[in-house]
């Protein structure tokens, strides 16, 4: 394997453009060296931003590294790119697993089953989430076998298992924000009447607020529009508000939605503004899906 | 201009010299009417002001009903530009017309401080 690297970085050392920074990315990444592994991958994204591949090895180091928000973001982009993507309906279905939603977990890998029928690994894999055993890790090599979850993600930590798990549906389908921090508490998404299309917020003490709040972001929305063009500000793209128990980003994903994020205090407003422009791609993305 | 007492006059100083300021205002948030004002022109301060207080007041009720409380500070970010505003206590905004590049928190900063002068 180092002499393969050695030879493997020469070779994109004299052409930097070539591709061979996804083996030389992932032989790195087998061998633990996960930021030698992300620089060479993160230099080849920067050459080739439309690769799938390119975010699978990308997302493959960040599991590797527990940055499994991040990790989530370039298999997203990665489908995005590439809907068959075998590597990233794994990938996904890996962090899905890890945040206990086996249902999700088996859908991805029965789609990866569809594309690559004769994957030993992921049939294995299917099995295991079916029958609620460790999950594979996508980060294997690829040549190698599933490797069961550490100790911390033992079935015991994990929710129950999904009823009708044959019956889930992708990730874009189901749920808008499947896999974004705080999806089920501090994320609404809004059609232009005031519906809720997604997500839903609860305020500190647990109580369910979604139809409360929403029934007066549409009022904000068409003020902020109406302010935007009486400044000639062109057009809004945001508001952001501190309050005195937690932070608000109102942003319209598409013409005719609206997305809300709340967060405690704790929370930066440019964090804040962060998780709010993740959570646009992922709104517009589903947005575009039911048209 | 609208003649305002000195402190309001102070208050409006203070937001208005930070670099890429286009104008401030001080506008009642119950009924949108201005109180006191330094614009650059071409600005229309009333409808601005009467906008920006129903977008509080909006902006207040969602806020409120998601738990977070009341709001300190907001700011309506746009392709050109921004509205940054700081609610006082005593039921004036404190409101900032800016370039689009402008010191976001060096404008809040001197927003709360206005506030504070006003009350």
């Amino acid at each position: 394997m180092a002499e393969e690297i050695k030879t493997l970085s020469s070779q994109l050392a004299q052409d930097p453009d070539s591709l061979v920074f996804l083996r030389l990315g992932e032989l790195l990444r087998m061998k633990g060296q996960l930021d030698a592994a992300q620089r060479v991958a993160v230099t080849g994204l920067d050459r080739h931003p439309h690769l799938p591949d390119a975010h699978d090895l990308f997302a493959r180091i960040l599991a590797d590294k527990h940055d499994y928000e991040r990790a989530f973001d370039e298999w997203d982009m990665a489908l995005r790119i590439a809907p068959d993507h075998v590597g990233a309906l794994k990938g996904l279905a890996f962090l899905y697993f890890k945040v206990g939603d086996l249902a999700q977990a088996a859908a991805h890998l029965e789609a990866a089953q569809r594309v690559a029928p004769a994957d030993a690994s992921i049939a294995q894999a299917l099995a295991m989430a079916r029958g609620g055993e460790s999950a594979p890790s996508p980060t294997a090599p690829e040549e190698g076998e599933p490797v069961a979850l550490p100790v911390s993600h033992a079935p015991a930590e994990r929710a129950p298992p999904s009823p009708t798990p044959g019956a889930a549906q992708p990730l874009e389908e189901a749920r808008v924000f499947a896999g974004l921090e705080g999806a089920q508490e501090g994320l609404l998404l809004l059609d232009a009447a005031g519906r809720v299309l997604g997500g839903a917020l609860k305020d500190p003490g647990g109580k369910d607020v979604t139809d409360a709040v929403a029934a007066y972001l549409a009022g904000v929305s068409q003020e902020a529009a109406r302010t935007a063009k009486l400044l000639a500000l062109g057009r809004w793209t945001g508001v952001a508000a501190e309050g005195n128990g937690g932070h608000v980003h109102l942003t319209a994903p598409t013409g005719d939605a609206l997305l809300l994020v709340v967060r405690d205090r704790a929370v930066p407003m440019g964090r804040l503004a962060i998780i709010a422009q993740r959570a646009a791609v992922a709104a517009r993305r589903w947005l575009e899906k039911h048209a | 201009m609208t003649t305002a007492p000195a402190n309001y006059t102070r208050a409006l100083d203070l937001v208005t010299r930070v670099r890429g300021v286009r104008g401030a205002m001080l506008v009642s948030a119950d009924d949108g009417i201005i109180v006191a004002e330094q614009l650059m022109e071409g600005i229309k301060g009333p409808a601005v002001a009467a906008l920006a207080a129903s977008l509080a007041t909006r902006l207040r009720r969602a806020m409120e009903a998601a738990g977070v409380g009341a709001s300190l500070f907001w700011h309506l970010q746009a392709e050109q530009g921004a509205l940054l505003v700081v609610p006082t206590a005593g039921g004036t905004l404190v409101v900032a017309v800016a370039e689009p590049d402008v010191n976001v928190g060096l404008v809040r900063l001197e927003l709360l401080r206005a506030g504070e002068v006003v009350g």
